[in-house]
């Protein structure tokens, strides 16, 4: 990952004494430097602010969530909302939707390892008629709309009986339908010493060798930052579950979420509030403990979040 | 050369590739041309679904609600994510915080979590309606009212300016800093850098991020069918192209219809992308030729 975009810091003046136009006094260099950081602040404020509302809301009782109070603060915080909200919603409780959100979740961090690492090896260090055809219909797949492909692949899994399984929603990432984590592999294999396979080939390993012992142990950043961005769509993922899943006890979070609004509509506020800050939880986790590595992965693969 | 393992390897990506791409692509190019509702065999029609989409005021009005959102929400997310970028590249602390405090909003901003959220702030007394009274402008609720509608998901599209804004910051360092110094001992001010500095040598990224998001900003799905309940309202103002889409698809089980607006989206987006690729040529400088 680190390998494509290395900052290029330029040197501190102070190591290179040469002739610098704006040299300035520490005095405007502070001055510089705290209006960096209130506009900077301000927009923290900005960009986080329905975070904050979210959270704060979620602590309140209904009553104050609209109406004339706008303050995040309350003096009436409570867990009533999270209590109500962990009941759940048409007989199915809440855990038991987190615990299909993570199936779901789990099952497409797998196939897409195990899918797209395997794809990307062919694409990057396999040499074989049709491969740069193909990989420029891989890279088409990345800018297509996928709308076009899913009224036949549900008529298909209709007629399979598979409508209300999770097949139709984990098929995909076991056969790398992903394009862009193909891409990212491949991206980062292409970055790799050729040498290596080489030299591996003088010894006489085959493909399967080089793959499981040479390229997998090296590609560890890459299979990260694709088991967390496979992770976090699989877990926001919307339109996938409202085609195929009718059931309630099968749906992962997001659908149950569209019930809880269908349901209690503006009745209950603050636990829908609530429902929807344990839904993101996980996400807001994740993002905490792997920020580097998601934050890395953007901006060296221009990955979308 | 090495065919047999290069395609046993690549085996799993070219089977999803015919199984869920290609072979599905064919199928809803016949079924277009179609009438089909599931349950009773395909009816060939030739170019009706199509010669009715235009009579379908339904129809043209989400094609209207989508070219809004996406003429103006991408560029106006895309300055917000330059500008943005700008200003946090530089050596000051703190950086690192800013950039990942902004980030944020980009991941979580297409779950059905916040548009229930935005449904909420943006609703009847809502924090933003409150917050606006109080320097005296009385919108009332933006949910409810279908002329407010668009800036309320342009806000949604712009609050997520992160992901764009990390990858300009990755470009925006890789600009030699001897550039902006030499321009600075030939009396250049901050405007005349960015235009003949910042601009040129950023453009390869600014071109891919003015691609990706374009063809993104047509796809919104989630958050317009939970701020409208499934069903484009108020007065279809959010009724976006793939919403229309699903409910003619998945609740009309109108699928040769609903394919052809697909395969309509389809032919939009390549040609949209062809003009990028096409117009490029003029704007954008890659370090090859810049050199």
């Amino acid at each position: 990952m680190t390998t494509m975009a290395t900052p290029t810091q330029s040197t501190p003046d102070a190591q290179v004494p040469h002739y610098n136009p704006k040299s300035e006094s520490a005095a405007a260099k502070r001055a510089k430097s705290t209006i960096f950081h209130v506009v900077a602040l301000a927009l923290t404020a900005v960009v986080l602010y329905p975070g904050l509302w979210m959270i704060a809301s979620s602590f309140k009782p209904n009553a104050e969530i609209g109406g004339a109070n706008t303050s995040l603060w309350s003096n009436n915080f409570s867990f009533d909302n999270f209590v109500t909200a962990m009941e759940g919603i048409g007989g199915v409780s809440t855990l038991q939707f987190f615990t299909n959100s993570l199936i779901l979740a789990i099952g497409a961090v797998v196939g897409t390892i195990l899918s797209a690492s395997v794809s990307a090896y062919a694409f990057a260090r396999i040499k074989f008629p049709g491969r740069s055809i193909f990989f420029g219909m891989m890279i088409a797949t990345l800018l297509l709309p996928f709308h076009v492909v899913i009224i036949p692949q549900y008529i298909v899994f209709q007629q399979l009986g598979l409508v209300d399984t999770y097949v139709p929603l984990l098929i995909g990432k076991f056969l790398a339908a992903d394009a862009f984590f193909v891409f990212l592999m491949v991206q980062f294999m292409r970055n790799l010493p050729g040498e290596l396979d080489e030299a591996a080939r003088i010894d006489g390993a085959g493909h399967v060798r080089i793959f499981t012992s040479i390229m997998l142990p090296l590609m560890k950043p890459a299979l990260i930052s694709t088991s967390i961005f496979s992770f976090i769509w699989s877990w926001n993922d919307f339109l996938g579950p409202l085609l195929y899943l009718n059931t309630p006890d099968k749906y992962p979070l997001p659908l149950a979420l569209r019930l809880f609004v269908d349901q209690t509509q503006s009745s209950d506020y603050g636990a829908m509030i609530a429902m929807s800050v344990l839904a993101l939880l996980p996400v807001l986790i994740f993002f905490l403990v792997f920020q580097r590595y998601i934050v890395e992965g953007v901006s060296t693969q221009g990955l979308k979040g | 050369m090495d065919a047999r393992a290069g395609y046993t390897f690549l085996l799993p990506w070219l089977l999803g590739f015919i199984a869920l791409t290609v072979g599905p692509m064919i199928s809803s190019l016949y079924l277009s041309f179609t009438n089909y509702n599931l349950f009773d065999p395909p009816k060939w029609i030739g170019l009706d679904n199509y010669t009715t989409l235009f009579q379908d005021e339904r129809f043209l009005q989400s094609v209207g609600v989508t070219v809004g959102y996406v003429v103006f929400g991408t560029p106006l997310k895309l300055a917000a994510a330059l500008a943005v970028a700008m200003l946090l590249n530089s050596k000051r602390r703190g950086q690192g915080f800013y950039r990942s405090a902004f980030y944020a909003p980009s991941l979580i901003g297409a779950s059905v979590s916040i548009a229930i959220v935005w449904k909420a702030m943006f609703g009847d007394s809502g924090p933003v309606d409150q917050g606006l009274s109080f320097f005296g402008i009385n919108l009332g609720g933006w949910v409810g009212n279908p002329s407010m509608t668009m800036p309320m998901f342009i806000l949604l599209t712009v609050w997520q300016f992160g992901a764009p804004m990390v990858i300009f910051l990755a470009g925006l360092k890789q600009i030699p800093n001897d550039l902006y110094e030499a321009a600075s001992m030939d009396g250049a001010g901050p405007v005349r850098k960015f235009f003949n500095i910042t601009w040129p040598m950023l453009s390869p990224v600014i071109f891919f991020n003015l691609l990706m998001e374009t063809i993104h900003a047509f796809q919104i799905f989630a958050s317009a069918y939970i701020i409208s309940n499934g069903e484009g309202g108020p007065a279809g103002s959010t009724l976006f192209y793939t919403l229309y889409l699903y409910l003619r698809g998945f609740s009309d089980f109108r699928m040769g219809y609903a394919s052809a607006m697909a395969w309509l989206l389809v032919i939009v987006v390549g040609i949209i992308t062809l003009i990028f690729f096409r117009t490029s040529k003029s704007w954008v400088h890659y370090s090859g030729d810049a050199k």
